[in-house]
Protein backbone atom coordinates (compact mmCIF):
# COMPACT_ATOMS: atom_id res chain seq x y z
CA UNK A 1 0.00 0.00 0.00
CA UNK A 2 1.34 3.49 -1.04
CA UNK A 3 1.75 5.72 1.95
CA UNK A 4 0.30 9.39 2.43
CA UNK A 5 1.26 12.43 4.20
CA UNK A 6 -1.03 14.23 6.33
CA UNK A 7 -0.31 17.78 6.55
CA UNK A 8 -2.74 18.72 9.78
CA UNK A 9 -2.48 21.69 12.68
CA UNK A 10 -1.76 21.22 15.83
CA UNK A 11 -2.46 24.08 17.83
CA UNK A 12 -5.14 25.78 19.73
CA UNK A 13 -6.51 29.15 20.30
CA UNK A 14 -3.81 31.23 20.78
CA UNK A 15 -0.89 29.47 18.47
CA UNK A 16 -0.24 26.83 16.22
CA UNK A 17 1.34 25.17 13.23
CA UNK A 18 1.22 22.55 10.70
CA UNK A 19 2.63 18.88 11.39
CA UNK A 20 3.18 16.08 8.74
CA UNK A 21 2.47 12.28 9.37
CA UNK A 22 3.02 9.89 7.09
CA UNK A 23 0.06 7.13 6.84
CA UNK A 24 -0.36 4.07 4.43
CA UNK A 25 -3.40 4.48 2.50
CA UNK A 26 -5.93 1.19 2.88
CA UNK A 27 -8.55 0.90 0.39
CA UNK A 28 -12.16 2.49 0.90
CA UNK A 29 -10.07 4.92 3.46
CA UNK A 30 -11.68 8.22 4.41
CA UNK A 31 -9.81 11.10 5.80
CA UNK A 32 -11.73 10.86 9.14
CA UNK A 33 -9.86 7.31 9.30
CA UNK A 34 -6.62 9.00 8.43
CA UNK A 35 -6.79 11.09 11.30
CA UNK A 36 -7.86 7.70 13.52
CA UNK A 37 -4.64 6.18 12.24
CA UNK A 38 -2.23 8.74 13.19
CA UNK A 39 -4.41 9.47 16.50
CA UNK A 40 -3.91 5.67 17.25
CA UNK A 41 -0.23 5.48 16.08
CA UNK A 42 1.89 8.77 16.08
CA UNK A 43 0.08 11.36 17.79
CA UNK A 44 -2.27 10.08 20.99
CA UNK A 45 -3.40 14.00 21.83
CA UNK A 46 -4.72 14.96 18.53
CA UNK A 47 -7.98 16.48 19.00
CA UNK A 48 -10.86 15.45 16.20
CA UNK A 49 -14.40 15.90 16.83
CA UNK A 50 -16.37 12.69 15.52
CA UNK A 51 -19.23 10.80 16.90
CA UNK A 52 -21.08 8.67 14.03
CA UNK A 53 -18.92 8.21 10.65
CA UNK A 54 -21.52 7.95 8.28
CA UNK A 55 -22.07 11.54 7.58
CA UNK A 56 -25.11 12.50 9.84
CA UNK A 57 -23.85 13.59 12.70
CA UNK A 58 -22.20 16.59 10.98
CA UNK A 59 -19.55 16.65 14.13
CA UNK A 60 -16.20 16.18 11.97
CA UNK A 61 -16.35 19.17 9.58
CA UNK A 62 -12.91 20.68 8.64
CA UNK A 63 -10.92 22.09 5.99
CA UNK A 64 -9.27 19.25 3.09
CA UNK A 65 -7.18 20.79 0.75
CA UNK A 66 -8.71 23.77 1.31
CA UNK A 67 -12.09 22.89 1.10
CA UNK A 68 -14.78 22.89 3.64
CA UNK A 69 -16.13 19.04 4.05
CA UNK A 70 -16.98 16.38 6.53
CA UNK A 71 -13.98 14.20 7.07
CA UNK A 72 -15.73 11.19 7.11
CA UNK A 73 -17.11 11.43 3.37
CA UNK A 74 -14.14 12.32 1.72
CA UNK A 75 -12.06 9.56 0.16
CA UNK A 76 -8.40 9.54 0.66
CA UNK A 77 -8.61 8.26 -3.00
CA UNK A 78 -10.47 11.14 -3.95
CA UNK A 79 -7.38 13.34 -3.17
CA UNK A 80 -4.33 14.11 -5.08
CA UNK A 81 -1.29 11.98 -3.28
CA UNK A 82 1.42 13.15 -4.65
CA UNK A 83 1.76 15.96 -2.05
CA UNK A 84 0.75 16.00 1.44
CA UNK A 85 -3.30 16.63 1.92
CA UNK A 86 -3.96 19.94 4.25
CA UNK A 87 -5.90 18.96 7.32
CA UNK A 88 -6.86 22.13 8.75
CA UNK A 89 -9.91 23.28 11.21
CA UNK A 90 -12.92 25.51 10.09
CA UNK A 91 -11.23 28.98 9.30
CA UNK A 92 -14.85 30.86 11.01
CA UNK A 93 -14.96 29.52 14.22
CA UNK A 94 -12.24 29.81 16.92
CA UNK A 95 -9.84 26.66 17.29
CA UNK A 96 -10.24 25.13 20.70
CA UNK A 97 -7.66 22.18 19.96
CA UNK A 98 -5.98 21.12 16.64
CA UNK A 99 -9.27 20.13 14.52
CA UNK A 100 -11.83 20.82 16.88
CA UNK A 101 -12.98 24.46 16.97
CA UNK A 102 -15.88 26.29 19.24
CA UNK A 103 -19.28 26.44 17.35
CA UNK A 104 -21.24 27.64 20.27
CA UNK A 105 -21.74 31.05 18.89
CA UNK A 106 -24.32 29.37 16.14
CA UNK A 107 -26.29 28.69 19.20
CA UNK A 108 -26.52 32.09 20.61
CA UNK A 109 -27.98 32.91 16.72
CA UNK A 110 -30.11 30.00 17.01
CA UNK A 111 -31.88 31.43 20.33
CA UNK A 112 -32.40 34.60 18.72
CA UNK A 113 -35.12 32.71 16.44
CA UNK A 114 -38.55 32.53 17.59
CA UNK A 115 -39.84 29.12 17.63
CA UNK A 116 -42.89 27.31 15.97
CA UNK A 117 -45.98 28.80 17.23
CA UNK A 118 -49.04 27.68 15.40
CA UNK A 119 -51.74 30.38 14.54
CA UNK A 120 -54.70 30.46 16.86
CA UNK A 121 -57.57 28.20 16.23
CA UNK A 122 -55.23 26.36 13.81
CA UNK A 123 -56.98 23.21 12.68
CA UNK A 124 -53.83 20.69 13.07
CA UNK A 125 -54.37 18.94 9.77
CA UNK A 126 -51.42 19.43 7.17
CA UNK A 127 -51.16 18.02 3.73
CA UNK A 128 -47.93 16.95 1.62
CA UNK A 129 -47.92 20.24 -0.94
CA UNK A 130 -47.96 22.31 1.66
CA UNK A 131 -45.13 20.61 4.08
CA UNK A 132 -43.10 19.27 0.65
CA UNK A 133 -40.83 22.76 0.96
CA UNK A 134 -40.27 22.31 4.90
CA UNK A 135 -39.20 19.09 4.57
CA UNK A 136 -35.72 19.33 2.42
CA UNK A 137 -35.09 22.12 5.44
CA UNK A 138 -35.60 19.39 8.02
CA UNK A 139 -32.53 17.33 6.30
CA UNK A 140 -30.11 19.71 7.83
CA UNK A 141 -26.93 17.99 10.04
CA UNK A 142 -25.80 21.28 11.42
CA UNK A 143 -22.12 20.62 10.37
CA UNK A 144 -21.49 24.30 10.14
CA UNK A 145 -20.01 23.95 7.23
CA UNK A 146 -22.10 26.15 5.47
CA UNK A 147 -21.44 28.98 8.19
CA UNK A 148 -18.03 28.08 7.72
CA UNK A 149 -17.62 28.34 3.77
CA UNK A 150 -19.84 31.52 4.26
CA UNK A 151 -17.65 34.52 3.27
CA UNK A 152 -19.44 36.85 5.09
CA UNK A 153 -18.43 35.38 8.05
CA UNK A 154 -15.50 33.60 7.47
CA UNK A 155 -13.52 36.82 5.40
CA UNK A 156 -15.69 39.82 6.18
CA UNK A 157 -15.85 38.43 10.58
CA UNK A 158 -19.61 39.50 10.70
CA UNK A 159 -20.42 37.25 13.41
CA UNK A 160 -22.57 40.27 15.05
CA UNK A 161 -24.49 41.16 12.46
CA UNK A 162 -25.17 38.05 10.10
CA UNK A 163 -27.00 34.54 10.82
CA UNK A 164 -25.73 32.77 8.66
CA UNK A 165 -26.81 30.29 6.05
CA UNK A 166 -27.79 27.59 8.68
CA UNK A 167 -30.13 29.71 10.24
CA UNK A 168 -31.78 31.01 6.88
CA UNK A 169 -32.70 27.61 6.98
CA UNK A 170 -34.08 27.07 10.13
CA UNK A 171 -35.89 30.15 9.81
CA UNK A 172 -37.33 29.25 6.08
CA UNK A 173 -38.53 26.10 7.11
CA UNK A 174 -40.38 27.96 9.96
CA UNK A 175 -41.49 30.63 7.80
CA UNK A 176 -43.17 28.17 4.92
CA UNK A 177 -44.71 26.18 7.92
CA UNK A 178 -48.51 26.18 7.19
CA UNK A 179 -49.39 26.13 10.35
CA UNK A 180 -47.02 28.59 11.91
CA UNK A 181 -48.64 32.26 12.65
CA UNK A 182 -44.91 34.65 13.34
CA UNK A 183 -43.28 36.45 10.41
CA UNK A 184 -39.27 36.66 11.33
CA UNK A 185 -39.17 38.83 8.63
CA UNK A 186 -37.68 42.38 10.53
CA UNK A 187 -35.34 39.57 12.53
CA UNK A 188 -34.27 38.37 9.06
CA UNK A 189 -33.39 42.17 7.83
CA UNK A 190 -32.27 43.57 10.76
CA UNK A 191 -31.09 41.31 13.32
CA UNK A 192 -29.86 38.69 11.05
CA UNK A 193 -28.81 40.61 8.30
CA UNK A 194 -30.20 38.61 5.35
CA UNK A 195 -28.92 41.73 2.93
CA UNK A 196 -25.17 41.00 3.90
CA UNK A 197 -25.39 37.62 1.71
CA UNK A 198 -24.83 38.37 -1.91
CA UNK A 199 -25.81 34.77 -2.71
CA UNK A 200 -22.75 33.48 -3.91
CA UNK A 201 -24.22 29.87 -3.61
CA UNK A 202 -21.20 28.70 -1.44
CA UNK A 203 -23.13 27.37 1.40
CA UNK A 204 -25.24 25.43 -1.59
CA UNK A 205 -22.10 23.73 -2.94
CA UNK A 206 -20.68 22.99 0.46
CA UNK A 207 -23.58 20.91 1.91
CA UNK A 208 -23.51 17.45 2.30
CA UNK A 209 -27.28 17.02 2.74
CA UNK A 210 -27.09 19.03 -0.46
CA UNK A 211 -30.21 21.33 0.44
CA UNK A 212 -30.38 24.22 -2.06
CA UNK A 213 -29.62 26.42 0.61
CA UNK A 214 -29.26 29.30 -1.58
CA UNK A 215 -32.19 28.61 -4.69
CA UNK A 216 -34.52 27.37 -2.08
CA UNK A 217 -34.12 29.30 1.18
CA UNK A 218 -32.13 32.49 1.07
CA UNK A 219 -33.84 33.64 -2.15
CA UNK A 220 -37.80 33.14 -0.96
CA UNK A 221 -36.47 34.80 1.77
CA UNK A 222 -34.94 37.55 0.41
CA UNK A 223 -38.05 38.24 -1.76
CA UNK A 224 -40.26 38.13 1.29
CA UNK A 225 -37.61 40.82 3.18
CA UNK A 226 -38.63 42.89 -0.28
CA UNK A 227 -42.35 41.94 0.07
CA UNK A 228 -42.47 43.29 3.64
CA UNK A 229 -39.54 46.66 3.61
CA UNK A 230 -38.84 47.12 -0.15
CA UNK A 231 -41.92 46.91 -2.15
CA UNK A 232 -44.28 50.02 -2.32
CA UNK A 233 -46.92 48.45 -3.96
CA UNK A 234 -47.13 45.92 -1.58
CA UNK A 235 -46.58 48.19 1.05
CA UNK A 236 -49.32 50.23 -0.43
CA UNK A 237 -51.72 47.30 -0.93
CA UNK A 238 -51.25 46.24 2.37
CA UNK A 239 -52.43 49.89 3.92
CA UNK A 240 -55.30 49.75 1.65
CA UNK A 241 -56.33 46.07 3.26
CA UNK A 242 -55.72 47.50 6.76
CA UNK A 243 -53.06 44.82 7.30
CA UNK B 1 -11.26 33.15 13.76
CA UNK B 2 -9.38 30.27 13.63
CA UNK B 3 -5.59 30.48 14.85
CA UNK B 4 -3.94 28.97 11.83
CA UNK B 5 -2.60 32.01 9.72
CA UNK B 6 -4.74 33.63 6.40
CA UNK B 7 -1.70 32.19 4.80
CA UNK B 8 -2.27 28.66 6.01
CA UNK B 9 -5.60 28.99 4.48
CA UNK B 10 -4.12 30.46 1.42
CA UNK B 11 -2.05 28.05 1.00
CA UNK B 12 -4.46 24.84 2.12
CA UNK B 13 -6.43 25.76 -1.05
CA UNK B 14 -5.83 23.74 -4.05
CA UNK B 15 -7.18 23.62 -7.52
CA UNK B 16 -7.37 26.48 -10.45
CA UNK B 17 -10.17 28.81 -8.80
CA UNK B 18 -9.98 31.03 -11.43
CA UNK B 19 -11.07 28.71 -14.03
CA UNK B 20 -14.84 29.53 -13.11
CA UNK B 21 -14.31 33.16 -12.86
CA UNK B 22 -12.50 33.57 -16.36
CA UNK B 23 -14.73 32.23 -18.43
CA UNK B 24 -17.64 34.77 -16.73
CA UNK B 25 -15.63 37.47 -16.96
CA UNK B 26 -14.59 37.03 -20.89
CA UNK B 27 -18.34 36.41 -22.12
CA UNK B 28 -19.93 38.44 -19.69
CA UNK B 29 -17.21 41.42 -20.75
CA UNK B 30 -17.43 40.13 -24.31
CA UNK B 31 -21.33 40.38 -24.22
CA UNK B 32 -21.31 44.10 -22.45
CA UNK B 33 -18.71 45.48 -24.89
CA UNK B 34 -20.90 44.37 -28.00
CA UNK B 35 -24.33 44.99 -26.82
CA UNK B 36 -23.43 48.70 -25.63
CA UNK B 37 -21.61 49.11 -29.44
CA UNK B 38 -24.66 47.67 -31.33
CA UNK B 39 -26.92 49.93 -28.95
CA UNK B 40 -24.85 53.45 -30.24
CA UNK B 41 -24.40 52.03 -33.48
CA UNK B 42 -28.06 52.72 -34.16
CA UNK B 43 -28.28 51.00 -37.61
CA UNK B 44 -28.61 47.78 -39.40
CA UNK B 45 -31.46 46.24 -37.01
CA UNK B 46 -33.99 45.58 -39.76
CA UNK B 47 -33.60 43.37 -42.37
CA UNK B 48 -37.63 42.48 -43.37
CA UNK B 49 -39.45 40.51 -41.80
CA UNK B 50 -36.32 40.42 -39.16
CA UNK B 51 -35.80 43.08 -36.09
CA UNK B 52 -32.86 42.52 -33.89
CA UNK B 53 -34.05 42.16 -30.26
CA UNK B 54 -31.63 44.82 -29.02
CA UNK B 55 -34.14 47.56 -30.91
CA UNK B 56 -37.39 46.07 -30.40
CA UNK B 57 -39.77 47.16 -29.40
CA UNK B 58 -38.17 50.01 -32.01
CA UNK B 59 -39.29 53.45 -30.54
CA UNK B 60 -39.00 56.92 -32.13
CA UNK B 61 -37.49 55.14 -35.44
CA UNK B 62 -37.38 58.90 -37.34
CA UNK B 63 -35.78 60.13 -34.55
CA UNK B 64 -38.36 62.89 -34.01
CA UNK B 65 -37.87 63.44 -29.94
CA UNK B 66 -34.49 61.33 -29.97
CA UNK B 67 -31.59 62.07 -32.14
CA UNK B 68 -29.84 58.91 -30.58
CA UNK B 69 -29.91 54.89 -31.60
CA UNK B 70 -33.67 53.86 -30.50
CA UNK B 71 -31.98 51.08 -28.65
CA UNK B 72 -30.43 53.47 -26.22
CA UNK B 73 -34.46 54.42 -25.05
CA UNK B 74 -35.06 49.94 -24.58
CA UNK B 75 -32.26 48.38 -23.43
CA UNK B 76 -32.38 49.48 -19.68
CA UNK B 77 -35.29 47.03 -18.94
CA UNK B 78 -33.64 44.05 -20.32
CA UNK B 79 -30.81 45.35 -18.83
CA UNK B 80 -31.83 45.72 -15.18
CA UNK B 81 -33.70 42.37 -15.22
CA UNK B 82 -30.15 40.36 -16.56
CA UNK B 83 -28.12 43.07 -13.76
CA UNK B 84 -30.57 42.10 -10.53
CA UNK B 85 -31.30 37.95 -11.78
CA UNK B 86 -30.21 36.67 -9.07
CA UNK B 87 -28.00 34.00 -10.97
CA UNK B 88 -26.02 36.90 -12.59
CA UNK B 89 -25.45 38.18 -9.28
CA UNK B 90 -23.81 35.12 -8.41
CA UNK B 91 -21.80 35.40 -11.54
CA UNK B 92 -20.03 38.80 -11.41
CA UNK B 93 -20.16 39.20 -7.61
CA UNK B 94 -17.45 36.14 -8.06
CA UNK B 95 -16.24 37.04 -11.47
CA UNK B 96 -15.85 41.26 -10.99
CA UNK B 97 -15.59 41.33 -7.69
CA UNK B 98 -13.83 38.35 -6.41
CA UNK B 99 -16.41 38.81 -3.28
CA UNK B 100 -15.62 35.58 -3.52
CA UNK B 101 -13.52 34.80 -6.26
CA UNK B 102 -14.63 31.03 -5.23
CA UNK B 103 -15.85 29.45 -1.86
CA UNK B 104 -13.14 29.64 0.63
CA UNK B 105 -10.39 31.49 -1.27
CA UNK B 106 -9.55 34.58 0.71
CA UNK B 107 -10.66 38.05 0.08
CA UNK B 108 -9.24 41.72 1.05
CA UNK B 109 -10.69 42.90 3.96
CA UNK B 110 -12.69 45.71 3.67
CA UNK B 111 -15.85 47.26 4.60
CA UNK B 112 -17.98 44.85 3.51
CA UNK B 113 -21.90 45.59 3.20
CA UNK B 114 -23.31 42.94 0.96
CA UNK B 115 -26.86 44.11 -0.57
CA UNK B 116 -27.55 46.49 2.40
CA UNK B 117 -26.51 49.90 0.87
CA UNK B 118 -26.72 51.44 -2.57
CA UNK B 119 -25.70 50.98 -4.93
CA UNK B 120 -26.36 46.80 -4.64
CA UNK B 121 -29.61 47.61 -2.35
CA UNK B 122 -31.27 48.00 -5.41
CA UNK B 123 -30.83 44.66 -6.21
CA UNK B 124 -33.87 44.31 -4.28
CA UNK B 125 -36.05 45.82 -7.25
CA UNK B 126 -35.50 42.75 -9.21
CA UNK B 127 -39.46 42.40 -8.90
CA UNK B 128 -40.03 45.51 -11.50
CA UNK B 129 -37.67 44.21 -13.91
CA UNK B 130 -39.14 41.40 -13.84
CA UNK B 131 -42.36 43.39 -14.60
CA UNK B 132 -40.96 45.10 -16.90
CA UNK B 133 -39.57 42.23 -18.83
CA UNK B 134 -42.59 40.55 -19.74
CA UNK B 135 -43.76 43.72 -21.72
CA UNK B 136 -40.89 43.24 -23.93
CA UNK B 137 -40.71 39.65 -24.36
CA UNK B 138 -44.46 40.17 -25.59
CA UNK B 139 -42.88 42.31 -28.50
CA UNK B 140 -40.21 39.79 -29.05
CA UNK B 141 -42.91 37.28 -29.08
CA UNK B 142 -44.53 39.66 -32.00
CA UNK B 143 -41.32 40.20 -33.51
CA UNK B 144 -40.75 36.49 -33.55
CA UNK B 145 -43.95 35.55 -35.40
CA UNK B 146 -43.60 38.62 -37.30
CA UNK B 147 -40.42 36.79 -38.64
CA UNK B 148 -42.40 34.30 -40.60
CA UNK B 149 -44.23 37.16 -42.30
CA UNK B 150 -42.33 37.65 -45.75
CA UNK B 151 -42.93 40.38 -48.16
CA UNK B 152 -44.70 37.24 -50.53
CA UNK B 153 -46.25 35.47 -47.80
CA UNK B 154 -45.66 33.21 -45.46
CA UNK B 155 -42.10 31.70 -45.43
CA UNK B 156 -39.52 30.37 -43.25
CA UNK B 157 -35.89 31.49 -43.11
CA UNK B 158 -32.95 31.04 -40.97
CA UNK B 159 -33.12 34.25 -39.72
CA UNK B 160 -37.30 33.48 -38.88
CA UNK B 161 -35.48 30.25 -36.62
CA UNK B 162 -33.01 32.35 -35.28
CA UNK B 163 -35.23 34.77 -33.78
CA UNK B 164 -38.02 31.86 -32.59
CA UNK B 165 -34.61 30.19 -30.64
CA UNK B 166 -33.86 33.21 -29.05
CA UNK B 167 -37.25 34.36 -27.72
CA UNK B 168 -38.21 30.87 -26.65
CA UNK B 169 -34.44 30.77 -24.68
CA UNK B 170 -35.61 33.95 -23.04
CA UNK B 171 -39.34 32.93 -22.09
CA UNK B 172 -37.36 29.94 -20.26
CA UNK B 173 -35.10 32.57 -19.18
CA UNK B 174 -38.01 33.95 -17.88
CA UNK B 175 -40.15 31.03 -16.72
CA UNK B 176 -37.44 30.00 -14.32
CA UNK B 177 -36.89 33.73 -12.54
CA UNK B 178 -36.59 33.35 -8.60
CA UNK B 179 -39.09 36.66 -8.17
CA UNK B 180 -41.86 35.21 -10.68
CA UNK B 181 -41.59 32.18 -8.82
CA UNK B 182 -42.15 33.70 -5.30
CA UNK B 183 -45.10 36.14 -7.40
CA UNK B 184 -47.24 33.04 -8.62
CA UNK B 185 -46.85 30.69 -5.35
CA UNK B 186 -43.60 30.77 -3.43
CA UNK B 187 -44.98 33.36 -0.92
CA UNK B 188 -47.56 31.48 0.12
CA UNK B 189 -47.34 29.65 3.39
CA UNK B 190 -50.02 27.09 3.03
CA UNK B 191 -51.10 26.30 -0.73
CA UNK B 192 -54.17 24.10 0.52
CA UNK B 193 -55.63 26.46 2.15
CA UNK B 194 -55.44 29.65 -0.28
CA UNK B 195 -57.61 30.81 -3.21
CA UNK B 196 -56.84 29.14 -6.42
CA UNK B 197 -54.31 26.92 -3.93
CA UNK B 198 -54.20 23.68 -6.59
CA UNK B 199 -53.24 25.89 -9.40
CA UNK B 200 -50.96 28.09 -7.76
CA UNK B 201 -48.93 24.84 -5.99
CA UNK B 202 -48.84 23.09 -9.67
CA UNK B 203 -47.39 26.02 -11.11
CA UNK B 204 -45.01 27.11 -8.58
CA UNK B 205 -43.71 22.96 -8.85
CA UNK B 206 -43.54 23.78 -12.72
CA UNK B 207 -41.60 26.85 -12.22
CA UNK B 208 -39.61 25.32 -9.60
CA UNK B 209 -38.52 22.43 -11.82
CA UNK B 210 -37.61 25.34 -14.64
CA UNK B 211 -35.81 27.12 -11.60
CA UNK B 212 -33.37 24.39 -11.06
CA UNK B 213 -32.03 24.98 -14.65
CA UNK B 214 -31.91 28.88 -14.36
CA UNK B 215 -28.56 29.11 -14.90
CA UNK B 216 -28.63 27.28 -18.02
CA UNK B 217 -31.30 29.41 -19.54
CA UNK B 218 -29.52 32.28 -18.44
CA UNK B 219 -26.51 31.58 -20.56
CA UNK B 220 -28.18 30.20 -23.17
CA UNK B 221 -30.11 33.21 -23.53
CA UNK B 222 -27.58 35.50 -23.59
CA UNK B 223 -26.05 33.73 -26.50
CA UNK B 224 -28.95 33.56 -28.09
CA UNK B 225 -30.38 37.13 -28.14
CA UNK B 226 -26.82 38.12 -28.87
CA UNK B 227 -26.25 35.70 -31.75
CA UNK B 228 -29.75 36.98 -32.84
CA UNK B 229 -28.92 40.38 -33.20
CA UNK B 230 -25.73 39.39 -35.01
CA UNK B 231 -27.48 37.51 -37.45
CA UNK B 232 -30.02 40.67 -38.12
CA UNK B 233 -26.95 43.10 -38.32
CA UNK B 234 -25.11 40.69 -40.75
CA UNK B 235 -28.12 40.26 -43.17
CA UNK B 236 -28.74 44.35 -42.80
CA UNK B 237 -25.43 45.13 -43.25
CA UNK B 238 -25.33 42.80 -46.88
CA UNK B 239 -22.63 40.55 -45.48
CA UNK B 240 -24.59 37.73 -45.53
CA UNK B 241 -27.91 36.57 -47.57
CA UNK B 242 -30.57 35.13 -45.44
CA UNK B 243 -31.13 31.49 -46.20
CA UNK B 244 -34.99 30.54 -46.67
CA UNK B 245 -36.00 27.18 -46.14
CA UNK B 246 -39.62 27.56 -46.70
Amino acid sequence: MPNVTLRIFRGDRESGKTADYEIPLTPGMVVLDALHYVQKYQAADLAVRWNCKAGKCGSCSAEVNGRPRLTCKTRMDSLPQDKPITILPMKSFPVIKDLVTDVSWNYKVNKKIPAFQPRPGTDWKMWQKDVDRVQEFRKCIECFLCQNVCHVLRDHDKHEEFGGPRFFVRIAGLEMHPLDGVSRTALLKKELGLGLCNITKCCTEVCPEEIHITNNAIIPLKERVVDEFYDPVLRLVRKIRGA
Amino acid sequence: MASASQTAYQAARTGSWWTQVVPVVVILGGFGAYATWRAFEGAYFWAAPYLSPFYSPLIDIHHRYWPYSPALLILGGPLGFRATCYYYRKAYYRAFFLDPGACAVPERKRDYSGETRFPFILQNAHRYFMYVAIIFLAFLWHDAIGAFRFPDGFGIGVGTLVLLANVILLSLYFGSCHSLRHLLGGKLDCFSCSKFGGARHSTWKSLSFLNEHHMLFAWASLFSVGFADFYVRLVSSGAIRDLRIL
